[in-house]
Order: structure tokens, then sequence, then C-alpha cells
């Protein structure tokens, strides 16, 4: 349980340090920026408490508006995703429900309900921010195309990173 | 009352969820506006330490750009200072003449994270009140405009650079005077910029120069923008919207100069007096 609980803070310190140093300091044709810091918030154990899901999802999000200036928009983001994250598992469960102390991953449900789980959560986070950050709708299109193009390019990241961390088992 | 407790216990997870947001919003609408002191940003002395050794290592990377830009500078200051005119123009006789006083101080500053994807974007420095920065003084670096400080900490400040929603620079075209502002367009283009409040009438030439104004009474006037890639007319309207190709690199930009006007505040309070009396 120690281990367990080790881990997860080692992670979202990786994570945040992966997004702050090297994500937001690489320039993908000015279109792209990726976010897979939310990578954290969906691998989460899927019995962590709602409330203390809330309380992680601030602090995850405002730790990245720190570096990025954008006090806030982040953290609205995350709280968001932290909120809909319950309901949305509850939704895609499997038959047979979830063990507990089981975290949504590749390896343990496969790769095509992953992606569902995933995609849809970063979907949404994206699509905040970028309206956000951007706050007008003049270019409108062009902000979606954003979101869809990042949203893209942060799911990719964030199969690829489960495999690296992970290998499915054959 | 008793049924109150159990109605908000029942629905504990959904009021948090509200409270946070609001939270939330609250610090983004702060964050919106021009000017205040906030602790979750990037002058924020922890974040700015951990983004220094980030700059440290980028540094590396265009060490040979920067090198070659100081170098040009050089060059060009070296023209302008007394050796290199005809001594005798400059021999001038001694007065302590106070109209000749020194306008502007620069304080240099290294960049110590920036950003030139998102569609706000600032520069953290590592200057801050401790070397004399205060807010809304103005930032250039050697090949041209940069932006304006916005907030400051004590070792450090953010700078909101012309790619930013809210930035405003006053700027002349320098072939024919003409003058408008400079606001940042809405495609998110690091190297461009959009000159706005320019007549229809006013000829423009593809390649004329932008420079600063008289007006600021943040930067001296004649500090290079950029150069004019095209003017169209904005439908519907008698001014042009003139694309201007941005002289700063902002991508690898890692020395600027933060502009100390010593006689911002005279000009400040001379001209919001006029404001004043005007109203009356």
């Amino acid at each position: 349980m120690i281990i367990n609980i080790l881990q997860i803070i080692l992670r979202f310190i990786v994570l945040v340090a992966i997004q702050v140093l090297i994500l937001n300091n690489i320039q993908l044709g000015g279109v792209i920026n990726p976010y897979l810091y939310v990578l954290f918030l969906l691998t989460l154990p899927v019995q962590t408490p709602k409330v203390l899901l809330l309380f992680i999802g601030f602090t995850l999000g405002i730790s990245i508006d720190m570096f990025q200036n954008s006090t806030g928009i982040h953290a609205f983001a995350c709280v968001l995703i932290a909120f809909a994250r319950p309901a949305w598992l509850k939704l895609v469960a499997p038959r047979d429900g979830f063990e507990p102390d089981e975290s949504p991953g590749i390896k343990k449900f496969g790769f095509r309900w992953f992606l569902v789980y995933a995609s849809v959560l970063v979907l949404v986070h994206h699509l905040v921010i970028f309206n956000l950050e951007i706050f007008r709708f003049s270019d409108f299109w062009n902000t979606q195309l954003r979101v869809l193009y990042s949203s893209i390019f942060t799911i990719v990241l964030i199969i690829i990173s489960q495999y690296l961390m992970h290998r499915p088992q054959k | 009352m008793r049924t109150l407790f159990e109605l908000l216990w029942r629905n504990h997870f959904v009021l948090l969820f509200v409270a946070i947001q609001s939270f939330c919003i609250y610090l983004i609408v702060q964050n919106n506006r021009y000017q205040h002191a906030s602790f979750f940003n990037s002058s924020n002395a922890a974040v700015a330490k951990i983004n220094e050794g980030v700059t440290y290592f980028k540094e590396y990377i265009h060490l040979r750009e920067n090198n070659q830009l100081l170098a040009e500078e050089n060059a060009r200051l070296r023209n302008t200072i007394s050796f290199t005119t005809n001594p005798k123009d400059t021999i001038k006789p001694f007065v302590s003449d106070t109209l000749q006083k020194q306008q502007y101080t620069y304080i240099t500053a290294k960049v110590v994270n920036s950003s030139t994807t998102l569609p706000n974007n600032f520069l953290t420095i590592d200057k801050g009140t401790a070397d004399g920065i205060k807010p809304e003084m103005g930032v250039i670096c050697g090949s041209g405009v940069v932006g304006i400080v916005q907030q400051v900490a004590e070792h450090y400040s953010t700078i909101m650079t012309l790619l930013h929603s809210k930035s405003k620079v006053s700027a002349k075209i320098n072939a024919n005077g003409f003058y408008g502002s400079l606001v940042w367009g809405d495609d998110l283009n690091a190297h461009e910029s959009i000159l706005k409040d320019i007549d229809k009438t006013v000829p423009v030439k593809k390649g004329d120069t932008i420079s600063t104004t008289e007006f600021s009474a943040l930067f001296p006037a004649g500090i290079m923008i950029g150069k004019v890639i095209e003017s169209k007319l904005n439908p519907g309207s008698n001014f042009n919207a003139i694309k201007v190709g941005l002289s700063t690199n902002f991508e690898n930009l890692s020395y600027v100069y933060v502009i100390d006007n010593l006689k911002k505040n005279e000009q400040r309070k001379l001209e919001e007096e006029t404001q004043k009396a005007n109203e009356q």
C-alpha cells in the first residue's frame, strides 16, 4: 500500500517534469501542444476516493499552470476530468467489474478498451484547455483543429508510454 | 435543519466540484487582468529556479545564433558612438545642460523560461525588484522589441511578449511616418504580427521597416519591430491590416534589455493631468 502511494507520487513528479521540461519546450509546427500529463489522472487506481480525486486534479493542474503562466486553466480542465472519471469508469466498466486496487491500463483491459477510455477524457481535457486559453470565438474551427491534432498526439504518446511501462502479456 | 445537512452531505461531491471550479475561474479571471500579484505563476522563485536549469541546457543549442546577433549589435552600436564620426563635429563646450540628461537606462537580464506556441506567451527573466525592475517597463533585445514587463517578484519577472492576445504596442512605418498599433494576429504565428489602424490611403510597400514611436513611454523611438510582409484592406473598414514579419526571433531569445525610462512618470503625470483638465 505504502509502496503503491510512493509509486503514484513518483509518477506525478515524473509526468509533470516530462510535461514542463520537455513537451512544453519543443515546437511542433506551432499547432500541436501535447499534454501528456493527464495520463496521471487516467491511471490512478479505480478505487481512489472521489473527493481525493478532485484535490489531486487541482494540484496537478495548478502545477502545470505555474510553469505556463496560465493560472487556473489547467486546474479547471483537470478537476473536470477528475469529476467525470468515476462516472465514465462506471459506464465503460468491463462486465465483471473492477477488482479493488486496480488501475486502468492496457495491460489489464486491452488496447481497444483503453483507447476508448483514454481518448474521450483526453479530448474533453484538450477541448477545455485550448478554448479557455484562446477565449474568443474568432477562428473557432482553427482552435478545434488544434484540439484534434493535439489530442491525437497526446493519445499516441499515452499509448506508447503504456507499452514502455509494462508490455502486455501474450 | 437536519434535512438540509443531509442534502448537503448527499451532494458533497458535486458541491465540492463546483466550489473548486469556481476557485479556478476566479484564478483565470484574476490572471486576465493586466497587472496583479499572484503566487501561481512562473515569477515564483521555486518554479523559476527549475526553469533556469532547463535554460542552462537550451542555451547551448542557440549559442551560435546568439553570438552572431550580439556581434551584429556591437557593430551597430560602434557605428553610432563618437569616435566613428569626425572629432571636430563632436566637440562641445562644457555646459551642464539638464535637457541633455540621460533618459533611458538599460538593465540586462537572462531569459529563464519562454513559450511561443500558446495563445498568450510569456517570458520569465532572472531580474526583479531587487534589480530595479518594475511592472510596465519596455523590454527589447539586440534585434528588436520583445514585450512589456507584467509581474515582478524579488529576483524574477514575467514579460508579456508581442505574442500575447492583449499585447498592444504603438508602431510607425519608417518610410512615411504613419503610425498605428501592433497586435498579435489570430493565426498564432510566432514570426508575424498585425499593424492596425493605418488608413487605406497610406502607401505601404512590402519590405518597409516598422519601428517604435515617440509616443510610447515604454520604448525609445526607433527601436526596430519588423518589416512589412503584405498589406490587406480590412473588409468593411477604411483601414489596412498590415502583416509584419517580426525582427525578434522569440524562439531563441537568451538575453534581453529591460528599459527604464527615467522621465516616464513625468510624462504620465502630465498626460493624466491634461486629460483631467479637459474632462472638467
